[in-house]
């Protein structure tokens, strides 16, 4: 097993090289207990920041799919005023917005994949350190400075190549999570600015909601005129209503409905 | 006797003497997969091997100080991760 050979090898001799020397080497224990104790706090600060962008990826989530379900409702809306167009055009950018989606998601599993594997690292190198505290003041209680050379060479070696693991798997989350933020932060901006997935637009902003609004106060203003002259409502009036209204009748039912119950 | 093998990200296992022959053979792909550069056997190999330590290790004891006697890559290792891995700076923190 050749490879694997190479690797622990290599691994030790950094180990070793990595290790503070103490003049007596039971203060070397000391030394080492201390950054051990400082590993484990930044192994719990990655847990921590995995979880965070974690849950920073489950709210963009979240505030896609709003956006996907609105751009839907937009779609809808667009056919009822026969504006082919629009619909298509809405029906586009949720497509774009799919695809996003299904990105997150991605990125999403892999995250939660990074903080389950620190928070199991977390766990190996809590055990081990507990068990070097133990050995340690073993050490420093039975032994001269000279008799705990290669007692104390035992333990450190053992710690060290913990160490070694545990901070490549910090390191490799750090970076796993700084690319991911990278790409949250530009997906933030894009959300924000409601030019998500926009680019054959000039003209950001949601344009599709605010052309539906024009088209819809137009037929109101046509609904006004028609009443005013006494000729009555045109025929579908419930359209433009439900249309306007964005879900309102829908919940207006629901209430009456349950509301009728009681009486 | 028993070799202390740790897939790194992973934790130690206990592999007896007598099952490391067929993780030898597992281990030569991996290694001919490193030397020809081939990332997408590389990654096939890793897996075998990693499942092949799983199979036949018994998890080591989790406060105990040993030292490895092999170090494998950790699971998400590409070519590049392992070319880190063998050069001779930057890896242990600290």
């Amino acid at each position: 097993m050749s490879l694997a050979k190479r690797i622990s090898l290599i691994f030790r001799s950094k180990a070793n090289s990595a290790l503070d020397r103490a003049e007596d080497p039971r203060e070397t224990l000391d030394y080492s207990y201390q950054r051990q104790l400082d590993l484990l706090s930044k192994v719990r600060r990655g847990v921590a920041d995995v979880a965070t962008s974690r849950k920073r990826v489950e709210l963009q989530v979240n505030q896609l799919e709003q956006q996907a379900t609105k751009l839907q409702g937009q779609a809808e809306k667009a056919i009822q005023m026969e504006r082919e167009d629009l619909a298509r055009e809405a029906l586009t950018r949720k497509s774009a917005l799919a695809q996003q989606i299904s990105d997150l998601k991605a990125q999403h599993a892999q995250l939660q994949g990074e903080e389950e594997k620190l928070t199991m690292a977390q766990q190996r190198l809590q055990a081990k350190v507990e068990a070097f505290r133990t050995r340690k003041e073993t050490i420093k209680a039975t032994y001269t400075a000279a008799e705990a050379q290669t007692r104390i060479g035992e333990a450190m070696s053992g710690i060290g190549e913990e160490m070694g693991d545990v901070g490549l798997a910090v390191q490799r989350a750090e970076d796993k999570t700084a690319q991911m933020q990278a790409r949250a932060g530009a997906i933030d901006e894009l959300i924000a600015s409601g030019a998500l997935d926009d680019v054959s637009s000039t003209n950001s902003g949601d344009d599709i909601a605010r052309e539906l609004e024009n088209l819809s106060s137009q037929s109101d203003v046509e609904l006004e005129l028609a009443r005013l002259k006494g000729l009555g409502a045109p025929q579908s009036p419930d359209a433009l209503q439900a249309g306007s209204g964005a879900g309102e009748p829908v919940v207006e039912g629901q209430t009456q409905a349950e509301g009728e119950q009681p009486r | 006797m028993t070799m202390i093998i740790r897939i790194l990200g992973e934790g130690q296992y206990d592999v007896a003497d007598d099952a490391l022959d067929r993780l030898n053979q597992l281990d030569d792909a991996v290694e001919a997969a490193v030397e020809a550069g081939d990332e997408a056997a590389f990654t096939a190999a890793l897996h075998a091997l990693h499942e092949g330590v799983r199979t036949v290790g018994v998890a080591h004891a989790l406060d105990s100080l040993d030292e490895s006697d092999l170090i494998l890559p950790p699971a998400d290792a590409d070519l590049e991760d392992v070319r880190h891995l063998l050069e001779d700076d930057g890896l242990i923190p600290g």
